[in-house]
């Protein structure tokens, strides 16, 4: 099979834009990607949008943020599963060159979710879960994933000390990126002390709601080729899905469908989780960075939380994890992250990432996940 | 009738809609599948396995384990007025798993993973339009039924 590789890649800085429009956010991460692939903007035959409805007034963005980059009449269309839009992009732009119908096409990941009032952003919050028979009950994004906290730390003996680990982390890593939407080191007592939210979480636990975008430019092998780049190749794509209801699930201690994406992901590639340097992975609570490595094969499952108390997803360690400061410091634009992991994920691989840099970064993946693990993308990325 | 079924609905309308009927009623009714006798809680109309339609309700005792729980601090509409509350997950006894508050026979200290519950019908009092739902107790407790219609 031919390879799809990446060719530009940009990032607008992440956290309360009240600047600018979800076009206008867009547009920034655009000119960077077209910028960066040097190519001209005529040879992009098609785009995808990645953007969940809900946070826009404006309906069906794919079309003003495919006039505003002036990209008409190329076609565009929108992905959306949640919190993976952005990776849900990703993959059908693949398909898309791999089938043959396009050459060249970007992908957008923006969200703008601040625009909402608190009242419109607690009464979405209380629609996350399977709303039959869930949601009837005020589950909560974070009651959720505390809920798998809580079983983790009874079967496994994960400690608030070793979640809370995984903030400090990615925290060190938000402060020296300057697109993070928070840019400061914290210490372990000063999350320990914050405010509870969903026992045993607490403020520090959980990811911050952002606005934000982000942009690739992938092409076909040929066309890559003849960049004259670095080229970054997806070469593993791996997607699954599990049930709504996490009533459905067999356990509460891992997702399935991370399981199911990474062997997918691992197997097209043609690596294993050992071959694998840097990774971006899905730390919209503390309790899922810990799961992810578990879920990934860095470490056996249950040995998460040792995982990161020895710090071993540090860079320097044996995967470095959210080098960029992940969903935890950058902000979660819900739509832009699949994509902004993307970046990281190339700009490491090209050595192009300053003192976060991976020393010998040759295969790193990206690890998005929709709600609760409805879905999980998982993509392999290796250099040449 | 659907829309009786919790604090707030979102769903007024299903094949299951009865649910709601019988939990007023003081019953907890899981669903089997005419077809190929699959059973499961929460009920379902159509069947995952053999993609059957038809189905009938089969009460079930509410017995179960504590598989894992959370308290909620920070509530999203509709439940300001109720917040803190915790939310547990049973494993039921006769299959299948259930979401619901911690009812107050168990205060938060004594919450263990593993230990044993009663899943009790309630009904929202003082309340002008009907409301009901289920709350996660100590095995034992008891509560009042209707008698069987029919």
């Amino acid at each position: 099979m031919s390879r799809v590789g990446v060719i530009g890649i940009g990032h607008g800085k992440f956290g309360r834009r009240s600047d600018a429009t979800v076009q206008e956010l867009a547009f920034e991460a655009f000119r960077l990607a077209v910028k960066d692939a040097g190519i001209a903007r005529e040879e992009i035959d098609a785009s995808v949008v990645a953007a969940v409805p809900e946070y826009h007034k404006q309906r069906s963005v794919a079309g003003v943020v495919q006039e505003y980059l002036n990209l008409n009449p190329a076609p565009t269309w929108l992905t959306e599963v949640a919190c993976a839009s952005g990776s849900a992009a990703i993959r059908t732009a693949w398909m898309a060159i791999q089938s043959g119908l396009h050459k060249v096409v970007a992908v957008i990941g923006c969200q703008k979710m601040t625009e909402l009032s608190t009242g419109e952003i607690l009464a979405l919050m209380g629609r996350v879960g399977e709303v039959q028979w869930e949601s009837v009950f005020g589950t909560t994004f974070p009651g959720y994933y505390a809920m798998f906290a809580t079983r983790h730390m009874h079967e496994f003996g994960t400690t608030r000390e070793q979640l809370l680990q995984v903030a400090v982390k990615n925290h060190f890593y938000g402060a020296k990126n300057k697109n993070a939407m928070f840019q400061k080191e914290i210490s372990l007592p000063t999350a320990l002390a914050s405010e509870a939210v969903a026992s045993p979480f607490c403020v520090y636990d959980c990811c911050a709601n952002a606005d934000g975008a982000a942009c690739l430019i992938l092409a076909d092998e040929g066309r890559a080729r003849a960049s004259g780049k670095k080229v970054v190749w997806l070469d593993g794509v791996g997607c699954a899905s599990a049930s709504m209801s996490v009533l459905r699930r067999p356990n509460l201690v891992g997702l399935p469908s991370a399981v199911e994406a990474a062997r997918q992901a691992y197997k097209a590639a043609g690596v294993t989780a050992r071959d694998i340097k840097v990774a971006e992975v899905h730390d919209c609570f503390t309790i899922a960075e810990i799961m992810a490595y578990e879920d990934l094969g860095f470490c056996k499952k249950g040995e998460g939380g040792r995982f990161i108390e020895e710090k071993r997803s540090y860079v320097g360690g044996s995967v470095a994890v959210n080098a960029d400061g992940g969903l935890k410091a950058k902000g979660h634009p819900i739509g832009a992250t699949g994509v902004s992991m993307a970046h990281e994920i190339v700009s490491q691989l090209r050595g192009d990432a300053g003192e976060r840099q991976v020393p010998g970064a040759d295969v790193g993946l990206t690890h998005n996940v929709g709600g609760i693990g409805q879905y999980t993308f998982v993509h392999v990325f290796k250099r040449d | 009738m659907f829309g009786w079924f919790g604090k707030i609905s979102f769903v007024p309308f299903s094949k299951v809609q009865d649910f709601a009927v019988h939990l007023k009623d003081g019953r907890l009714m899981g669903s089997v599948c005419k077809g190929c006798g699959y059973a499961t809680f929460p009920p379902r109309a159509d069947c995952p396995q053999c993609l059957a339609g038809e189905f009938d309700f089969r009460e079930i005792g509410g017995r179960g384990k504590l598989y894992t729980w959370t308290r909620i601090s920070a509530a999203p509409t509709g439940f300001e007025d109720v917040v803190p509350y915790t939310l547990g997950v049973v494993d039921l006894e006769e299959g299948g798993r259930l979401v619901a508050w911690i009812g107050d026979t168990i205060p938060e200290g004594e919450i263990r993973i593993g230990m044993g519950v009663q899943v009790v019908p309630r009904m929202m009092e003082e309340r002008e339009e009907i409301k009901v739902y289920y709350t996660i107790e100590k095995p034992g407790t008891t509560w009042g039924k209707a008698p069987p219609s029919g």
